[in-house]
């Protein structure tokens, strides 16, 4: 008991926000929801009149939305697949982590899916896609995958939050009812352990082919089209490094984020943002790989159509953008993630932005080219986006970030438990472990 | 389908007689210059040659009807399909929106219902009641008039005889001042569509993606 009391006092910070809740959070609060808001006027506005006061037309059908559809499953990334791989590589440090990543991935989600039912032109038909599903089309493998996706992560984040509510029913006064059920009888004896061990380690060997999936059949929606620089193999696995380089950037900004505010300084350590700065930038360069890799087989093979767009992107209308995309998501990331000096919190941080930017300007440079250039001569359009699609964008943001704060005032954004378990058994544990790698030190 | 762009004028009296009949909504010169005209059949320019040699052309662009065509393949809730006949067509209460078959179509002969469909007071009461009014945020194309289809089929059953091909033409091929467009059964071996997809000037347009267009051209000036 006296044991117990202490670990509480010692983890004390990480359940201090959801004990108390001070003006800073609801102001945050109060502007989210204007911006929410304001979005919610848009869609009406757009739902009520038709898709076009936004900036599309013939022949440029999608734009914003579907640019955010990628972008937000790209993001989702981060989460599940980043913790899943280092839980699975038994990676020490990831213990303060994790969790803030996987809610990235299940609350992201809704967004990606949202900016979808946004783009239709008739939304109250969505349900078609289930009652008459045709699955030769890619778009039905995205709501397959994705489903599949928003589960698997779903009890990928829960599993490990299971103990974590139980010490709230326990020990935080407020909302006991609500943390009764989810802790679903936790006591937390050996068996109880050694199960939620096994599910963890299950579910984490399983979502990581999910999340590959993902988005995959994400860029499938592009390459299986025939229509020149979207019809590429390389897409499949262009977009998966895509979305795990822009996920782990979200990943690096929230973590810089509940650092601050929650006073997390002692969980979320200067060597957390390195070890991350050193996969964004392994991310980094292989995102530099497969752009250099598609755009100098465009060139080289010179086919006209494809060279319509390749030159459009580099040097004429689409130039800006493809260029600010290569400033953002190259140029400036990688002297900061390449010295020791910079993979500061800060430093990451600041990168972390760039790729998030540079991330969506990646898939705007993707979509909206090719569709300027179709085969046939056509009247020249030009896609601006309107108010309309900066709101929604504006208020898909604000409602993640909104869902994300809220979630830290209701469950530790920490895992405390898993901290606690590093703290007590996994020094003696990872000792053991470096035994058993090398000779002559009492390994077997 | 089969275009003589020998004979093709350029006139596009096709063009009009397709919206006349077709009910496809007049949107207004400012709509129009943001490109969200509807045009089920089209005149594309096109550009041949460099200068000095430069020519400039027009060609008529209906849908291809493909036997192969990328648009049904992709849509998620068969809103646009391949019929027993070969036509595409297109079913607007199905259509969700999500405009993946717009995308999909190296011929971008799809066009979107960005706003209501809307017409001069005057031209409201000479709408064709045989075509359906599509609503907004659905996806619309040629048809090749498949409700004159029906109607001569009815007529046929009704005078309990056979289809003939002259029963059956689309309104563009109709309207056809100079006679440049043939409407007939490509698979009728005897059929003058299918000698003149025989001729030496045919051609489809981009052949090479294997989408099969159900549209052939003959040359010009060969």
């Amino acid at each position: 008991m006296e044991n117990l009391r202490q670990n509480l006092e010692e983890d004390a910070l990480l359940f201090a926000p959801i004990r108390k809740t001070g003006k800073g959070f609801y102001i945050t609060l109060s502007i989210l929801i204007a911006v929410i808001l304001w979005a919610v006027f848009a869609y009406l506005n757009q739902y009520h009149r038709g898709l076009g006061i936004t900036g599309l037309a013939r022949p440029i059908f999608w734009g914003v939305y579907i640019t955010n559809f990628v972008f937000f499953i790209g993001i989702s990334h981060a989460g599940t697949l980043i913790s899943a791989i280092l839980r699975l590589a038994r990676a020490e440090w990831r213990r303060s982590i994790t969790r803030s990543a996987e809610v990235i991935t299940v609350l992201v989600l809704f967004f990606g899916v949202g900016n979808i039912l946004i783009d239709l032109g008739r939304p109250d038909r969505a349900l078609f896609i289930i009652e008459h599903a045709q699955f030769r089309s890619p778009l039905l493998w995205d709501v397959s995958s994705i489903s599949i996706y928003l589960a698997a992560s779903s009890i990928y984040l829960y599993l490990p939050l299971i103990p974590d509510i139980a010490l709230l029913r326990d020990h935080s006064g407020k909302w006991r009812w609500f943390y009764r059920i989810f802790a679903l009888a936790w006591k937390g004896t050996e068996h109880q352990h050694h199960l939620l061990e096994k599910g963890i380690s299950f579910m984490a060997i399983l979502v990581i082919p999910v999340a590959v999936s993902v988005h995959t059949v994400v860029s499938f929606v592009f390459a299986m089209t025939i229509q020149p620089m979207w019809h590429t193999a390389i897409f499949g696995p262009y977009f998966v490094t895509g979305a795990i380089f822009s996920g782990i950037a979200a990943l690096i900004v929230a973590m810089n984020v509940i650092r601050k505010v929650y006073h997390l300084e002692d969980y979320l350590r200067p060597v957390h943002f390195n070890n991350l700065g050193i996969l964004l930038l392994v991310m980094t360069l292989l995102w530099f790989y497969f752009t250099f890799a598609e755009y100098i087989t465009v060139f080289y093979g010179g086919e006209p159509t494809q060279m319509v767009i390749f030159w459009a992107k580099l040097t004429g209308r689409f130039a800006p953008y493809f260029w600010a995309m290569f400033l953002f998501c190259f140029v400036i990331p990688l002297p900061i993630l390449s010295l020791r000096r910079t993979r500061t919190p800060l430093g990451t941080l600041i990168a972390s932005v760039s790729v998030i930017m540079g991330m969506w300007l990646e898939r705007f440079v993707i979509v909206v080219p090719t569709l300027t250039n179709p085969r046939l001569p056509n009247e020249a359009v030009l896609y601006f986006p309107t108010w309309v699609e900066w709101s929604i964008l504006a208020g898909s943001l604000s409602f993640f970030i909104l869902l994300y704060a809220v979630f830290t005032k209701v469950f530790p954004i920490v895992s405390i438990w898993e901290v606690r378990e590093g703290k007590e058994k996994m020094v003696a544990e990872v000792q053991e472990r470096i035994r058993t790698y090398l000779p002559g030190i009492g390994g077997e | 389908m089969v275009i003589d762009l020998d004979k093709c004028s350029a006139c596009q009296a096709c063009v009009v007689a397709c919206h006349a009949e077709n009910n496809v909504p007049i949107i207004g010169p400012e709509e129009a210059a943001k490109g969200r005209t509807i045009h089920w059949i089209e005149l594309i320019p096109y550009f041949e040659g460099e200068y000095p040699h430069i020519r400039a052309r027009l060609l008529p662009r209906p849908c291809m009807h493909c036997d192969n065509p990328p648009c049904t393949k992709v849509c998620p809730v068969f809103a646009t399909y391949i019929n027993e006949e070969g036509l595409v067509g297109q079913i607007y209460p199905r259509c969700i929106g999500c405009r993946y078959c717009t995308t999909a179509c190296p011929y971008t002969v799809k066009y979107f219902n960005w706003y209501g469909p809307e017409w001069p007071k005057e031209m409201k009461g000479s709408l064709n009641r045989d075509v359906s009014i599509r609503t907004k945020g659905v996806v619309e194309k040629c048809s090749f008039c498949s409700h004159r289809l029906l109607r001569a089929k009815e007529k046929a059953r009704a005078e309990g005889r056979d289809l003939l091909p002259e029963d059956y033409i689309p309104a563009c091929v109709q309207a056809c001042p100079s006679n440049a467009m043939y409407f007939g059964d490509l698979n009728d071996p005897f059929s003058t569509v299918s000698m003149l997809s025989r001729e030496k000037r045919a051609f489809r347009l981009l052949e090479e993606l294997g989408t099969e267009p159900k549209v052939i051209y003959l040359a010009e000036g060969m």
